[in-house]
């Protein structure tokens, strides 16, 4: 062990599985990702062990491509025209950018919930139930809806209404319903994209309240604008920055969520956390 | 309107708040103008169809009976005559019509917006979808002689229901496909990353959210196309609709007549009788619209309700 570096020994660690220094293991390994909009480059060169189990949170101005890396993680990004992405990000054994790996079963195990609530125009339980059916599940779809909108805290809302649309529900529900949806595929890891940027205190709280559950049986990456969120939420945090105008968006700090917002290594990670901009 | 022109003063010293004059009369009289004038455009169209429709109910009174519907036209006797064949030769060219016509149309529709790249030659082909919506019928009528009447005739069997049917697709096909690429369009694109994002391929979002959402949309635009297929004469003439025929259309092969030219035929005799029977003849071609269209909104409504 004392022969390698730091570096090549976290590798190894990670891809062992073997816990790291604080017991959390490797959820997501992502190295040199960059991505790119036809040919400009919107995020480059980001590499970064997610943690496992644990909620990673993204903060950073806007425009400095912190949803297009999210995006590029489930492999969503390629499928607006002309987009693409380079690098290779390891999810447990595969190269999720591998030529052998399929974009359709990446996503089922790399699930996402999106900046606006998108449920289907379709009644509540379809919409948990769709994703799990089409991905083959054969257990008891009854249950399996059941348990999902549990887990995201909205069983007791709309257990006696599940056959009325999702588009009834309030935007906060909506968006519960989302995660529901979500959870229904069992995915490994669970992106979020401001997922509660669009909500009440009220319902943010509650999807805060739902992200600390979930993190017990998934990995959570979540990106926010809102700063006491990610410091109440998440575990580790990473700074996204543009040091000049027309660059691409890069990984300027990342850390545990306590360095980060108490005493992080860069000027421009304190300025921003501190809120002295952005 | 003593308060329209009042100042405010902002208080010490604060620039001075910009001055709001308006004559409210001119604007609610402006306002009841264009609500006059746009119910008159309204009446205007309304007023001219009902009197469009009692005079041909007035002048085709005296044919129409249930024996109009069921006897062959009579040059002999021309009282005695119906639309028999004309009207199973209409349903039949609009049911073979909205078999050729909705899976090409929503299926072309789901290929330039959910597949096309942007191309050069996707372009080409939207602008020319487009383009032939303007197209004079009876030209769709020359090209289905040539390709389905003559070339195919192996397939169609000539002059048969079946080509007739094929010309008045080609002729609808842009309207529907222009409508559902609107209402594909209108779809926002969450839904489709949405469903991406469970792990579904891209048929599985078509054929559970995006075709079903766009489905009323798509209806709106195939209830109009085949409005215009069934009132249609001049390509069917081209491609050899009967004038005359002494059986009933029984398959996609056989001869047909139809109702729009059978109306056509009658109206260019001059014997008053025949007159009254065009005019029944509308009257029919009119209910068989009426029938087809509902069917349409029924079925438009139930698919709203689910959406």
């Amino acid at each position: 062990m004392s022969e390698l570096s730091e570096e090549q020994h976290e590798v190894r660690q990670g891809s062992e599985g073997a816990p790291y220094d604080d017991g959390s293991t490797l959820g997501m390994k992502i190295e040199n990702l960059s991505a790119f909009y036809g040919s400009f480059k919107a995020v480059t060169d980001v590499s970064i062990d997610i943690r496992a189990n644990k909620v990673t949170a993204l903060i950073g101005p806007s425009g400095c491509g912190k949803s297009t890396f999210i995006r590029c993680l489930n492999r969503l990004h390629e499928m607006i025209p002309g987009a693409h992405a380079q690098g290779c990000v390891m999810l447990g054994e595969q190269d999720i950018y591998n030529k052998s790996a399929d974009p359709v079963v990446i996503r089922r195990r790399v699930g996402m919930v999106f900046q606006k609530p998108n449920p289907f125009s379709k009644s509540i339980y379809e919409n948990v139930a769709w994703g799990a059916r089409i991905n083959g599940y054969r257990g008891d779809m009854d249950e399996l809806v059941e348990r999902s909108l549990r887990q995201a805290a909205l069983w007791e809302e709309v257990k006696d209404r599940l056959k009325e649309s999702g588009y009834g529900l309030s935007g906060g529900q909506q968006q519960r319903l989302c995660i529901a949806r979500t959870l229904a595929v069992e995915p490994e890891v669970i992106l979020m994209d401001e997922p509660a940027s669009a909500l009440d205190p009220v319902s943010t709280q509650k999807i805060e309240d739902t992200m600390a559950e979930l993190k017990q049986s998934y990995t959570v990456v979540i990106v926010t604008h809102n700063m006491q969120q990610a410091a109440r939420i998440s575990d580790y945090t990473g700074f996204f920055y543009i040091e000049n105008m027309g660059d691409p968006g890069r990984l300027w700090e990342f850390d545990e969520t306590e360095k980060m917002f108490s005493n992080p290594d860069r000027k421009e990670t304190e300025d921003y956390v501190t809120g002295r901009f952005g | 309107m003593a308060q329209s022109g009042t100042q405010v003063k902002q208080p010490e010293g604060g620039a001075e708040r910009p001055e709001f004059k308006a004559s409210m009369s001119t604007r609610y009289g402006l306002d009841r103008a264009f609500t006059v004038l746009v119910t008159v455009a309204a009446l205007v169209g309304i007023v001219v169809l009902v009197v469009l429709v009692v005079d041909v109910i007035r002048d085709g009174s005296t044919m129409l009976s249930p024996k109009f519907l069921t006897s062959f036209p009579s040059q002999i006797f021309p009282e005695n005559g119906g639309v028999y064949p004309a009207l199973i030769g209409s349903v039949w060219l609009l049911g073979l019509t909205a078999l050729i016509s909705v899976p090409l149309g929503l299926g072309a529709a789901v290929y330039l917006e959910e597949y096309a790249t942007d191309t050069r030659i996707n372009r080409m082909i939207e602008i020319n979808i487009s383009n032939l919506a303007g197209v004079p019928s009876v030209i769709y009528g020359l090209l289905g002689l040539g390709i389905f009447v003559q070339l195919l005739a192996p397939v169609t069997g000539g002059t048969s229901v079946l080509a007739g049917a094929l010309t008045l697709s080609l002729l609808i096909l842009p309207v529907i496909i222009v409508a559902t690429r609107e209402a594909l369009r209108a779809i926002p694109g969450s839904i489709r990353e949405g469903g991406f994002a469970l792990g579904a391929t891209r048929w599985e979002v078509i054929r559970s959210h995006l075709l079903p959402m766009a489905l009323p949309g798509a209806l709106t635009g195939i209830i109009l196309a085949l409005s215009r297929a069934i009132g249609e004469a001049a390509p069917l003439l081209v491609v050899g609709v009967s004038l005359y025929q002494t059986y009933a259309t029984t398959g996609p092969f056989d001869g047909y007549m139809a109702l729009p030219t059978q109306i056509y035929d009658w109206i260019s005799r001059p014997q008053q009788v025949f007159q009254d029977s065009a005019a029944a003849g509308i009257v029919v071609i009119m209910a068989v619209l009426l029938l087809a269209n509902s069917v349409a909104i029924v079925l438009r409504n139930r698919f709203e309700k689910r959406a």
